[in-house]
This record gives C-alpha cells, sequence and structure tokens, in this order.
C-alpha cells in the first residue's frame, strides 16, 4: 500500500483552499448580513444571559411571545430567547442588573408558576473588550512559544510546516463554527487552543518519524519519499489516535450536559481537521520548503 | 527481570495506586461554582476620581469584601484580586445571588452629619442662600419619613458638615425601638464617642444627619448630650435592611466605590445534573476506548487499558494534591487527555508491531520500541503543554480548570506510557504470555 503524500500535493492544498474560502466566505457574510462575523457571546460583547426552567405545566414552548412581552416592559425587547428542550428557556440580552433580574423572574412567576433561575451570567462590556485581546495574546504566545520548541527540537523550516498546518486547522474551526452560526465565548477560545495543542501532536509524531528516517537515509533517498515512507509507518497510529479522541468526544457531544456540548463539537471539527492536515498538509509543506530552500547537493535520488 | 525485581515493580505499582485512593479520600475535591452551584462576581474598582491610591483603594475593597463576605456566612468564599483593579468573588452555594450582590456592591459610607432643619421661606431655598446662611459646605437634601422601606412623608434639610463616619465605629448591631421597629444599634470607639459627645452637646434641639451613601436615611433631633458613644440609627428599616446594615457597619466602608462588572450564577440543579451527564459521556467513551484497544491490540491492548486505569487514579490524586477546584471544563480536560495517554501507548505499540515485523524478537522488539517511541512521546506532549501552558496563562475561572487538569493528564499519562506500560510489555514477555511472536494475542492481522 503506498500512497504518493507529498506529489499530489496541489489536490490537498485545493480541498485546503476550499475549506478557507468557504469559512472566510462564511465571516464576510456574517459580517454584512447579520452584522459580526461570528455569533459572539457575552463573554466577548458585555450582555446577559438567563436560563430558566419552568413548569412542566406552563407549556413555555408555546408562550415565548408572553415571556418577550414581559421583557418589553424592562427595554428588553431586543433579546433572543431560545427554547432548550422542552421546559428551560434562555434570554440573552444587554446587561440587566441583579434587580431587574429580580424583577422579570418574580413577574414570569406570577404568570406562569414556578419559575427556577438555573443559571444567569452578566458581562460588562469593559471584561468582553478584555477576553477578545487575552484570547488573541493566548494564540500567538502558544504559536511562538511552539514555534521555538520545534526550532530547537527539529529544525526551524519543520516548525514554520507545523505552525502553518495549525493555523490552517484553527482558522478552518473558526469558518466552520462562523458558518454553523453557532455561539462562540470562553469556551470556543479555550477549544481552539486544544485543537493547536492536538494538531501540533499529530504533526510532530509523524515529524519525529520523518526526521529519524532522513538521518538513517543518510540522504540516499530522495527527501519526498521519505516523508511519503514516514507518513505511511504512521499512518495506523494517526487513525487510531484520532479515533480513540474521537470516542470520548462524540460521547461528550451525545451525552454530555449543555456547556460540554458546543465544546465537544467544536473539538470534533478541529480534531479531525488537525488529523488531516498533519498527514496532508504539513509534510508536504515540509518537502516544497526543503526543496525550495534545501540545500541542491543532498537532492542525489 | 529477576524474580524479586518484579515482584518490587509490582509491588511499587500497587503502592502507588493506594497511595492515589489514600490522597483522593483525605484531600477530596472542592468543587467549582458551575458545578455546586453559586455566585461569581467581578467587582472594578472605580477609584478614577479619588484621591486614593489604586494599589491602596483595591487591598482596601478586599479586605472590606472579605469582612462583609464573613458577615453572609459563606462556606469556602473565594476573593483575590485579578489585575490591578479588579476583584473577583466567589461565593459556593448562596441562595439569593441577588442579595449578595448588593451587600458586596454598596459603598455603605456612613456619615453623622451636623444639620438644621430648612427654612420654611422658599425664598431662602436656592444653594447661594444657603451658603450664606449656614456656611460654606451647608447644602440641601431630602430626609424621608417612612416605615419598612417605604417613604411616607419627605423634609428639607440643611447639611452642614460631617463629623464622624463608619471608621469611628466600635460595633454594630441588630436590634429593635420602643415601638418593635428594626433598628440598628452603633457604638463608636473612644476617639469617635469623644467627638459624639461634643457635637450633641452643641446640637441640643437640632438635628444629626445620618446618611448612608450620600443619602440621609434618618436625622434624629437632639434631646441632651449623648456621653456614652452608643446610638440607634432608625431608618424605616424592614427587617431585612437592617441586617444587611449590620453586616455592612461591621465590615466597614469601601474605601472607593466599586461597580459589579460581572455577574454568574449557577443554580444547583444545573451544575450537578451537567456533572453527572458529563461523567456519563466519560464512561461510555473510555468503555469504548478499552474495546477499541483490546480488539485492535489484543493482549497489549488490554494491558494499556490496565495502565489507563492506573492513569486515571494517578491523575485524580495529582489533582487532589494540588488542591484543584473541579469545574465542567474541567471534567473535559480530564477527559480529554484520556485520549492523549491512549496516544502514547498507540505510538509504542505501532511501533512494537514494526520492530516484530523486521524479525525482532519479542522482549527486545518491546526495548527497541520504548527507545525509539520515546522522542516523538517527548516532542508531542512537550507542544501540546505549551498549548495548555498558554491556556492557564488566559485562565478565567473556569478555563483555568481546563488547562490545569489537561496538563496534569499529559504528564501523567507520558509517566504512565513509558514506566507502566513498558513493565507490563516486559512482564508479558518475560513470562511467556504470549508463546511466540505470532501469537494470536499479539496484533490482529499481524504478519499477514
Amino acid at each position: 500500500m503506498k500512497f504518493d503524500i507529498v506529489g499530489k500535493f496541489r489536490l490537498w492544498f485545493f480541498i485546503s483552499a476550499v475549506m478557507l474560502g468557504v469559512g472566510i466566505a462564511a465571516l464576510a457574510y456574517n459580517s454584512f448580513a447579520r452584522g459580526k462575523a461570528m455569533n459572539f457571546g457575552i463573554d466577548f460583547t458585555g450582555g446577559t444571559v438567563i436560563t430558566l426552567r419552568f413548569d412542566q405545566k406552563a407549556e413555555i414552548g408555546r408562550k415565548i411571545g408572553d415571556v418577550r412581552s414581559i421583557l418589553s416592559g424592562f427595554d428588553l425587547r431586543e433579546s433572543v430567547i431560545q427554547l432548550v428542550g422542552e421546559n428551560d428557556l434562555t434570554i440573552r440580552s444587554e446587561p440587566v442588573d441583579s434587580d431587574a433580574r429580580a424583577g422579570i423572574i418574580s413577574e414570569l412567576q406570577s404568570k406562569f408558576g414556578s419559575v427556577e433561575l438555573l443559571e444567569a451570567d452578566t458581562i460588562g462590556p469593559v471584561i468582553g473588550r478584555e477576553l477578545r485581546k487575552q484570547a488573541f495574546w493566548a494564540l500567538l504566545l502558544a504559536t511562538i512559544g511552539i514555534l521555538l520548541y520545534v526550532s530547537f527540537r527539529f529544525e526551524f523550516k519543520y516548525a514554520v510546516a507545523a505552525i502553518v498546518a495549525l493555523w490552517h486547522d484553527a482558522i478552518i474551526t473558526v469558518g466552520i463554527v462562523a458558518l454553523l452560526w453557532r455561539s462562540v465565548d470562553t469556551v470556543f477560545v479555550a477549544a481552539l487552543l486544544t485543537i493547536i495543542g492536538y494538531s501540533i501532536n499529530d504533526t510532530i509524531v509523524i515529524f519525529d518519524r520523518i526526521r529519524e528516517n532522513k538521518l538513517k537515509s543518510r540522504d540516499q533517498e530522495d527527501f519526498g519519499s521519505v516523508i511519503n515512507g514516514s507518513v505511511m509507518q504512521t499512518l495506523a497510529r494517526s487513525i487510531n489516535t484520532v479515533m480513540t479522541t474521537l470516542f470520548i468526544n462524540v460521547a461528550l457531544l451525545i451525552f454530555g450536559g449543555a456547556t460540554l456540548k458546543d465544546f465537544a463539537a467544536t473539538l470534533l471539527i478541529g480534531f479531525s481537521l488537525g488529523a488531516y492536515s498533519s498527514i496532508f498538509i504539513a509534510p508536504p509543506l515540509l518537502y516544497l520548503t526543503e526543496k525550495r530552500f534545501g540545500k541542491k547537493k543532498k537532492r542525489r535520488a | 527481570m529477576g524474580d524479586t525485581k518484579i515482584k518490587l515493580k509490582v509491588l511499587g505499582v500497587i503502592l502507588l495506586v493506594a497511595a492515589s485512593v489514600f490522597i483522593y479520600y483525605s484531600l477530596p475535591f472542592t468543587m467549582g461554582l458551575d458545578i455546586q452551584g453559586g455566585t461569581r462576581l467581578v467587582l472594578q474598582v472605580e477609584s478614577g476620581r479619588s484621591s486614593v491610591p489604586a494599589e491602596e483603594a483595591l487591598s482596601g475593597v478586599i479586605a472590606v469584601v472579605r469582612n462583609r463576605v464573613d458577615g453572609l456566612g459563606v462556606a469556602e468564599p473565594i476573593i483575590q484580586r485579578k489585575g490591578d483593579s479588579q476583584v473577583i468573588v466567589e461565593l459556593p452555594g448562596i441562595k439569593d445571588p441577588d442579595h449578595a450582590i448588593k451587600i458586596l456592591g454598596e459603598t455603605a459610607q456612613l456619615e453623622f452629619v451636623e444639620a438644621e432643619w430648612a427654612p420654611t421661606d422658599e425664598k431662602l431655598l436656592t444653594p447661594e442662600k444657603i451658603r450664606a446662611l449656614y456656611g460654606e459646605n451647608a447644602r440641601l437634601a431630602k430626609v424621608e419619613d417612612g416605615k419598612d422601606g417605604r417613604a411616607a412623608s419627605e423634609r428639607l434639610i440643611v447639611l452642614k458638615s460631617t463629623v464622624l463616619t463608619g471608621a469611628d465605629l466600635k460595633g454594630a448591631w441588630p436590634s429593635v425601638d420602643q415601638y418593635g421597629n428594626p433598628v440598628v444599634d452603633i457604638e463608636f470607639n473612644s476617639k469617635g464617642a469623644g467627638t459624639f459627645a461634643n457635637v450633641t452637646e452643641k446640637s441640643v434641639g437640632r438635628p444629626i444627619a445620618i446618611m448612608l451613601d450620600k443619602k440621609v436615611i434618618s436625622a434624629p433631633s437632639v434631646r441632651e448630650p449623648i456621653p456614652s458613644g452608643k446610638a440607634q440609627i432608625s431608618g424605616g428599616f424592614t427587617a431585612q435592611q437592617m441586617h444587611d446594615l449590620v453586616v455592612q457597619l461591621r465590615g466597614g466602608a469601601l474605601p472607593v466605590p466599586v461597580s459589579v462588572v460581572e455577574t454568574k450564577i449557577v443554580g444547583p440543579t444545573l451544575g450537578r445534573d451537567s456533572l453527572d451527564k458529563s461523567i456519563f459521556a466519560g464512561i461510555i467513551g473510555v468503555i469504548t476506548i478499552v474495546l477499541f484497544l483490546t480488539a485492535y491490540y489484543r493482549l497489549p491492548g488490554f494491558l494499556a487499558s490496565v495502565a489507563l486505569g492506573i492513569y486515571f487514579f494517578l491523575t485524580i490524586a495529582v489533582l487532589c494534591l494540588f488542591r484543584t477546584t473541579l469545574t465542567l471544563p474541567g471534567v473535559a480536560g480530564f477527559l480529554l487527555s484520556i485520549g492523549m495517554a491512549v496516544d502514547a501507548n498507540i505510538i509504542i505499540f505501532e511501533r512494537l508491531k514494526e520492530e516484530l515485523k523486521s524479525g525482532k524478537k519479542l522482549r527486545m522488539a518491546v526495548e527497541a520500541s520504548f527507545h525509539k517511541a520515546f522522542s516523538s512521546i517527548l516532542d508531542a506532549n512537550v507542544t501540546t503543554l505549551i498549548g495548555a501552558f498558554t491556556l492557564f496563562w488566559l485562565g478565567t475561572g473556569t478555563i483555568k480548570g481546563f488547562a490545569v487538569t489537561l496538563s496534569a493528564g499529559i504528564i501523567v499519562s507520558m509517566f504512565t506510557a513509558i514506566v507502566i506500560t513498558r513493565f507490563f510489555l516486559e512482564l508479558m514477555s518475560d513470562w511467556n504470555m504470549v508463546s511466540d511472536e505470532k501469537s494470536s494475542l499479539l496484533y490482529r492481522g499481524f504478519g499477514k
């Protein structure tokens, strides 16, 4: 069984370009049609999210209009009201102080009977700005740290190929999440950084084998076939590892609580991309940089 | 391996697991707010216009908030500074979050102000006239006579100068007046008592305004000098308001105003429910992994599953040892690190398969596979750790929990893969569990 991973690089790059294109188009479309590139949650924008559990008998699913009219009384007509399951409502709005929140709940109680406050988050706009800044720095810092470590343990061009692959995964994940219009919050940033961690992990195991085989071949073999051979030798590991991580992920997605579902969904996208890019993007990139910038005398095959 | 050496190693593994279980029971997890329910607040210190230096204001706010939280009687609260101007307050399991927010967020600056009832002649009621008549600092204010927190009627009062503040108090107690209305009894410290005696002597027949956060809450007229340093604050309080005021007065006033910029309230139902769901998801995921490993890698896969069990105990023990707070993202991080722990085993087994294919004897192949797999396991995990560390640095509350469990998991997984799994595989070859390299207990489809 032999695949020419490196030789078909145009095909892989084309597939990635399509995914990137779709993602960027989604971001652009959202910016124009919806006013913001992604469905930023209150962690980024500031605001209030309240999750309430209503009595079964209230049949709240059919009375969202009534809930909205109560909210209008508090100047919150523009709130986003979402039914979760049968009896839970999520209300997302401008920042609401604790008096108004208590007022809303007591009015809802007088209209619908028992109402239990499951969760309430209020975040000021200042905090949102801080988070955006922090998220950016965290991504940058992680990239620099990985770049330095891989340059030190391997070579600079390995590091560059690995970094391109992980940004590829991160950007496409952002694009897909934008396309699906899923809510983006602190947990999403954590998911992105986790994806980066996994993506680099996958890539490094393959690079480690390339490094080893290159030393063994003593430059007798074409670098392209060294890379192809290394990818094939580690293929079973790549597949099995992504499968075991996906077992946990899918289990969280199906059985996990609401908070972790979005998290697991993002990871599912990112980990799949990570497995893809570590096989189809990073090794060909390494080959191309070697061909372009590597010493000519090494290529004797 | 010699017989004694094996026995010692087995004993070592058993002791390690036993120690983990012991640690788990002696240092149990603290549940995070998102699991046990509770309230998390971020207070922004508004020291902009104040003369108090920012650093002093922040530490002052923290001290006062701590006092007030103690007054609320919350078990295991967390109060910590965040950056230069914010304070994070976590109140686990609190029943009435709005009440707590109110108590913590109010400045509670108590002031005793020399005052006089305003003249009835309306022509005199301009700021200029008042200043001309009563001195440079004099200003008009309203006093509400009320009951149970509701205002009944209003009177105008002229405020002259602040003579005492909450800082001069020695104590505050809940009480009732002769009509059974809730009031707060206060006592000044010795310096405050002296001032109070002087002021009351000067003010006989005139009112003293008692102000809370720049609002007059009552203005009793002084009938006779009070030398004892004891006084009573009545303000038409409800019983709840009275108790809140006592907590605030005992805790002291905030040196600068604060605003609540972030609140997170989690009801007790949600967190418990999410934790149970996540644990169930984890169990399903782990069972699938164990089945997969055993089906694909046969005996080594089964041994790796046992190593995974040991990994499970060790990681929990490490997390308990570092007093980690268990949050939902933390649980997710732990579950994900199981995937990582399996990965190291998979790398080794795939190597082992190759080494066996190249014709090595089992024992030699085990040695070689560990030797060769080490660099990729190390490099792969270190790069992932770099990602986890930046997450820790980003660290807002629950995310920090995720970063901690993920990092701990990665480090422990390297140990279990390199030490424990290796030991098991060596046992497997030494005890001739597999008759030869082509045994059906080794890889499925191997050699074809």
